[in-house]
Parts: C-alpha cells; sequence; structure tokens
C-alpha cells in the first residue's frame, strides 16, 4: 500500500553500468553550436559533463583521394576548402610545399602579398570565429557588428580573386593575378573599419560580467596537456606556450616583419579569446609593414615548370603552346620525392604531406589538419564542466569542419 | 635546424638519418617504433606528434609506408620517422601510451588503410562510417565507389515544378 | 441529433486537388491568396548548415543582404518548429541519415532549399564519401547553384521560392483529417 511512487521522469533515465542517475545527451551533429559537424555525446550527472565522447567525421569529402585523381594545379580548388574561413593560407601553404619540391625561390614581390593575404585570411577567420562564439553566447550585436566587416573584407577579397570565400588565388611558383588599380586604398580604408568595429567589440565584451562568468575558467586546458595532444596555433598559445611557426621558423617575408606573439595565462575560454583578438591586431600590424615594403615587378616565377606562358605566346609560339598543353593537361612534374611543409594556419600548424613520383599528378597528399587534432582534446576540456559551458569552450576552438574532415 | 641532430640520431638510434628539404627523416623497421619513440620523446625532447599517416605503394613489397612527423617545442625542430609494413601483416604499435594526439590520428589511419595499431584499443571509423566495407585511401579502392546510408528515393516524382510534391 | 450529418455535405478538398464545387472557388482562391502571403512572409529557416556554404549563410543573414526583409532571417534551430530547411553544405554519406531524419522531423508546410552546388549535385567531390545531392534523398523545391553562391543568389532564390509558395495551393483540411 505505501510504495512509492515510480518517477516517471527517473524511469526515462537509461542507467549506464549500473550508476544512477546519469544521463545521456547527444549534442549534434546537425547543431548550430558544433558548426554542424560534429557530434558530441555526453554523459552527464545533472548538469554536469562526466566524460564526453566526440565523434567528428560528417564532413569528410574524400579530399585526399580526389587529390590523387587531379594535377598537381587542378587541386588547388580542394585545397581552398579545406579550412574555408583563411582559404588563401591553404593555398598559400599547399603551394608552398610544392614549391619546396620542385626548388623555386617566390619573386619578392609575391613573397609579401602572400604574407599580406595569408594575414588578411587570418584576420577574416579570427572574425568569423569570434563572432559565431558571441553569437552562441547570445551576444547578437557582436555577430552582426563582426559580420559586416567580414563582409567588407570579402567584397574586397572577392575583386582581387573574383570570389568571397573560396578564393583558388595561389598557383604553383606565384599567384594567380596581380593587385588590381585601388586595391591598396580600399585595403587601407577597411582596416580603418576594422579598428571601428573591433572597438566596439572590446567594449561590448571585454569587461563584461556576464562574458567574463562564461569564460573565465571555462574550458582550461594546461600546457602539458596541450602539448601532449599536439595543439597548436591559439589553443596552444593561450596556454602560455609561445610556438608560432612565423616566429620560429619563418618562411614568406615573416622574417622581416615585426610582430608579437600573444600568448594567454590560463588556457581558457577567456584566454582563447583574447589571443584572437590580439593576434588580429598583430595582423594588422604585420599588413600594414607589407603595404609599405611592397616591391614592384613580377608576381610569378619565370618557370616554365609550372607556370603557365604568357597568352600571346601561346597564340605565336609552337614552344609555348606545347608548355600549356602539357600544363593543363598532364600537369606541372614534380620530382620524385617527398615533402611535409608547415605553415601558420589560423588554428594552427597547418601541413601538406606530399608523395610524387615524377608525374603531374601527386601520389599522395595529406593535409595535416589542426582543427582534427584539436578534436581529440576536446573532451579533456569539456569534462568537469557544465552542459551549457559545451557551446562556448567547442567555440572557442574553432573547429572547422573541412579541415578536421578533410 | 639543431646542430648535429642528424649525427646524434645515427648515433643514438642506430638510423641512417637524411635530410628532406631540411627535415631530417630517419626509416627504421617496424619493431624498432617503441624504442625509437622513448629515446626521441625522453632524451631528444621530441614531445609533440604532429601526424600519423600512411602511403600505399601498390605494386611494391611491403606495400604500407606508415609516416610519423614528431616535433620538438624546445627547440622547433620536426622529424619524420617512417616505416614499412607489408600488406599481410599492416600493423604498429601504437604511439596512444606515449603521445595523447595519436589516438584520433591512428584512427582516421586505420579508417582510411586498414593499418592496426597494437596497444590503441579504440579503432573506431572516425572518418567514416560503421558499415563501410573497405578502405578508401588504397590505391585499389575506387574513387567513385560509393556505400550509401539512405536509400535513394525515386527522382522521378520530384514535382519540382509547382504544385504539391 | 437526429439529422443527417452536417459534415458530411460539406466538400473537404483532398490533398492536392481543388474543390470541385463551383461556388466554393472564389473563397477557396482568396483563402490561398491570404495563406500564401502569410507563409511567404514568415518563413523560418532551419539552417543545417555543414560546410564553406555556411560563410555566406552568415553573410546573407547579416547587415549588408539581410534575409529579415523578406521575413526569412529567424532561425529555429528545432525542425518542429521551421518550414523551409536550408541544405547548405556538402552532405556526405555520413550525414544523410541525419538530413534525411530532420526533414521527416519537420511538420506540413515544408520546403527544402538546395543551397551551393555540394547540395545541389555533389559539386566538385564525386567521390565515395559524398552524396551526389540531396535530391536523392529527399525533395528539394528550389537549387541554388555556386561556390558558394553569392548572396544576392540566395536573395534571388528566396524571392522565387516566395513566389511559388504564393502561387501554391493551400491545403488546409487534408481528405484525412
Amino acid at each position: 500500500m505505501n510504495h512509492p511512487i515510480a518517477n516517471p521522469v527517473r524511469s526515462a533515465i537509461l542507467p549506464t553500468g549500473g550508476d544512477d542517475g546519469r544521463l545521456i545527451v547527444n549534442i549534434g551533429p546537425s547543431h548550430p553550436a558544433t558548426h554542424g559537424t560534429v557530434q558530441i555525446i555526453t554523459e552527464l550527472d545533472g548538469e554536469k559533463v562526466l566524460r564526453a565522447d566526440v565523434h567528428c567525421g560528417y564532413l569528410h569529402r574524400g579530399f585526399e583521394k580526389e587529390c590523387e585523381a587531379h594535377t598537381w594545379h587542378n587541386l588547388i580548388p580542394y585545397v581552398d576548402r579545406l579550412n574555408y574561413c583563411s582559404a588563401l593560407i591553404n593555398d598559400f601553404a599547399y603551394c608552398g610545399a610544392v614549391e619546396t619540391m620542385m626548388g623555386i625561390e617566390l619573386t619578392p614581390r609575391t613573397r609579401v602579398l602572400r604574407t599580406l593575404l595569408s594575414e588578411y585570411s587570418r584576420i577574416a577567420d579570427h572574425i568569423t570565429c569570434v563572432a559565431a562564439g558571441l553569437m552562441e553566447l547570445g551576444a547578437m550585436t557582436a555577430f552582426l557588428y563582426l559580420m559586416t566587416l567580414r563582409d567588407y573584407i570579402y567584397e574586397h577579397l572577392a575583386d582581387l580573386t573574383g570570389a568571397r570565400v573560396t578564393y583558388s588565388y595561389g598557383r604553383i611558383g606565384g599567384l594567380a593575378r596581380d593587385l588590381p588599380e585601388g586595391w591598396l586604398k580600399r585595403l587601407d580604408e577597411v582596416l580603418d573599419e576594422y579598428e571601428t568595429y573591433i572597438g566596439r567589440i572590446h567594449g561590448l565584451v571585454d569587461r563584461n560580467r556576464i562574458f567574463i562568468d562564461r569564460m573565465r575558467r571555462v574550458g582550461t586546458l594546461t600546457p602539458e596537456q596541450a602539448i601532449q595532444y599536439g595543439c597548436t596555433g591559439p589553443i596552444l598559445r593561450s596556454t602560455g606556450v609561445a610556438r608560432d611557426i612565423r616566429k620560429d621558423t619563418p618562411y614568406l617575408a615573416y622574417a622581416d616583419l615585426d610582430f608579437e606573439v600573444p600568448t594567454g595565462i590560463l588556457g581558457d575560454n577567456y584566454d582563447r579569446y583574447v589571443v584572437r583578438m590580439r593576434e588580429m591586431d598583430e595582423s594588422v600590424h604585420m599588413i600594414r609593414q607589407c603595404v609599405a615594403m611592397l616591391p614592384e615587378g613580377p608576381i610569378n616565377v619565370d618557370d616554365p615548370r609550372c607556370v603557365l606562358p604568357d597568352k600571346t605566346l601561346v597564340y605565336r609560339e609552337i614552344e609555348s603552346l606545347i608548355n600549356h598543353f602539357k600544363l593543363v593537361i598532364d600537369g606541372p612534374r614534380v620530382p620524385a620525392g617527398e615533402v611535409y611543409s608547415a605553415q601558420e594556419g589560423a588554428n594552427g600548424e597547418l601541413g601538406f604531406y606530399l608523395v610524387s613520383t615524377g608525374e603531374g599528378q601527386p601520389w599522395r597528399v595529406h593535409c595535416r589538419a589542426p582543427s582534427f587534432v584539436h578534436m581529440g582534446v576536446t573532451h579533456l576540456m569539456l569534462q568537469g564542466g557544465q552542459l551549457a559551458d559545451v557551446v562556448p569552450t567547442f567555440g572557442s576552438i574553432n573547429m572547422i569542419g573541412g579541415e578536421c574532415d578533410r | 635546424m639543431r646542430d648535429g641532430l642528424v649525427e646524434l640520431l645515427d648515433g643514438r638510434l642506430g638510423t641512417t638519418a637524411w635530410l628532406s628539404h631540411g627535415m631530417p627523416v630517419i626509416e627504421i623497421g617496424a619493431g624498432q617504433l617503441p624504442e625509437v619513440v622513448r629515446v626521441l620523446r625522453d632524451e631528444l625532447g621530441f614531445d609533440m606528434l604532429l601526424d600519423v599517416t600512411a602511403v600505399d605503394w601498390l605494386g611494391r613489397t611491403p606495400r604500407f609506408e606508415v609516416v610519423w612527423h614528431v616535433f620538438s617545442t624546445r627547440d622547433c625542430q620536426r622529424l619524420r620517422i617512417k616505416t614499412r609494413v607489408p600488406e599481410e601483416a599492416s600493423e604498429v604499435d601504437s604511439l596512444v601510451g606515449w603521445y595523447g594526439s595519436a589516438a584520433f590520428m591512428e584512427r582516421e589511419c586505420h579508417d582510411m588503410f586498414g593499418i592496426r595499431f597494437r596497444g590503441n584499443a579504440d579503432l573506431r571509423p572516425i572518418l567514416l562510417y560503421e558499415g563501410f566495407v573497405g578502405h578508401p585511401l588504397r590505391k585499389d579502392y575506387d574513387k567513385h565507389h560509393e556505400q550509401p546510408l539512405v536509400p535513394y528515393r525515386d527522382t522521378a516524382d520530384r514535382g519540382t515544378q509547382g504544385g504539391p510534391r | 441529433m437526429n439529422g443527417p450529418d452536417k459534415r458530411a455535405t460539406i466538400p473537404i478538398a483532398a490533398a492536392g486537388s481543388p474543390p470541385k464545387n463551383p461556388v466554393f472557388d472564389v473563397f477557396t482562391t482568396k483563402k490561398d491568396e491570404v495563406v500564401g502571403w502569410a507563409r511567404k512572409f514568415s518563413l523560418f529557416p532551419y539552417p543545417f548548415v555543414t560546410a564553406c556554404c555556411g560563410m555566406e549563410f552568415m553573410s546573407v543573414s547579416s547587415t549588408i543582404y539581410d534575409t529579415d526583409r523578406f521575413g526569412a532571417a529567424l532561425p529555429r534551430f528545432t525542425p518542429r518548429q521551421s518550414d523551409l530547411m536550408m541544405v547548405v553544405g556538402t552532405i556526405t554519406h555520413k550525414q544523410a541519415p541525419v538530413l534525411q531524419r530532420i526533414y521527416e522531423q519537420m511538420c506540413e508546410p515544408k520546403w527544402v532549399m538546395a543551397f551551393g552546388v555540394c547540395a545541389t549535385s555533389g559539386g566538385f567531390y564525386n567521390n565515395y564519401a559524398v552524396l551526389q545531392g540531396i535530391d536523392k534523398v529527399i525533395p528539394v523545391d528550389i537549387y541554388v547553384p555556386g561556390c558558394p553562391p553569392r548572396p544576392e543568389m540566395v536573395i534571388d532564390a528566396i524571392m522565387q521560392l516566395q513566389e511559388r509558395i504564393a502561387n501554391e495551393h493551400h491545403v488546409i483540411l487534408k481528405g484525412d483529417f
């Protein structure tokens, strides 16, 4: 008669391994906070995340297999779509790897231009990460400010490359085309707009009580954990380890630039936000230096192995015609061998491991994607936190699906 | 590059290191991996595992080449380790006990090439899905061979030209 | 009451066919116009965002291009509350069951926009991993090509879809209601 009434909610909770009260909640893969392609299966005790299991791979588009079926040039659009927020960095990292294999030395103008555009792309990527992160915390105003700024950058890059998001602008041996008239003037205007908008974001967010409460000491990572799990880029730097490929082993024109490498102190979400904001400021500083030191000259090297000859010559000389034909149909012949070339992407070390057998098509193209490696450490950042912390922590990692799943 | 690294590697590991575009590379036998990694991590300071991948040399024996890239945060030095494994026994030791980043990367390598990593208890598909048969990055896997999970609908009744579907 | 059931004498439109009784044509046409107007200007998108097209989706929802002018800005991140599923980005075979499930969870009336060439036809990813077009698993109402499409193209697509919605025959009561 006096038996207890069964709690209908409790009976719906599936026990795991005899432990009572634990609930398994599935987040994703179609979820706005997981950027649409990651599934996080969390085991909860009330609101606290006990375990998190991260499942990626929902955007695996067969990039590496696809590359083996194209020429070294034709696969540049695929490379673009790895980290699609900062597509130019991917282009230049890949082209740089092939140029290393071919022993090509870039022209001075291209060296500086690629540096400038890499930093410009880095700004766009960090804007996207910060904007998405703030929107997920509820700050719609900050999101709209940053999206407006990012749209200015996209339109500006569309003037140069023809596309807003995925540019396919890098070429083996140089770039697709030179700067149009008035591009540098507009660049100056965009950088001034940047100062305005970012100033507003700082005002809205930096000392905002709610923001600090939600981000400080949330998603913390120690430097030892970060190194152990292969973290690079803003995540590693937020823990205090000042490793940046642009400073340690400079490539392109970074050795000639004066810039700092911002680091954090606790390795939490707030530090990652601050590191990204500071990196954007450093990028703007670098872009202004690049504009000041931009030399005149050709943008493509004079190397018939990979650079298409001038169209007027193609129509007039048989050698240029054959060269053009061979480059388009067979692809540039890269000497047999292998290379691992890493550049500092917006998320960390973006490495390309290329294997060539001397043909115009690659034998193997492997992308060392920072986002993928960071997915391996996500569970550590989520465990011990609250369910609501999953969203800002995941946002601060800046997982880009195209890069993570390739 | 750190001074004398090539000589140090040859002396300590008994390998013949060479430079690949400025990066030292060592080629070892699959069985030597645990000892080599111990020396690299504990004595030479290579504390970060950057990448684990493989290359399929179809037609050659041994068929697969497993490639690791490690990094020293102290000296900012990268190093490549290579080993060959045959098709019949495509197994190597896992580095999960040494480097945490190995977990996901070895899962991907297993997914794509079918190379087993002894000691990694979790080799579930990561980029592919349960039920996918085969290893796509092998050269004998046809690029176009899809394995859909959802049956395709009859597209004859698309009804996209006005009116309800 | 013992009289004949009044409901049986009022013709209820079967799904997809206009009522046979001409007297009701005027009412049903007006009803369709009003319902069409209401539905087209209150689209609640479910942004099924996966890849690069998501960047353009964020841009088209923001200040410069602004889908809010068309009533289609407020995303509902649950299929139960949305009526326009915008499939933004590549759908892989791993993601296809998820896509189908979300589509089935949406209530009528629902429309699908294939945003970008990857959703339309697999894009330039013609390999083992990618679904060659979402219309292989769910019906699509409007395809937006582009890799990624410019925001103006997306707005054009929304406007065309709105025109189609306005001209649709809106069935309020189905024959099996």
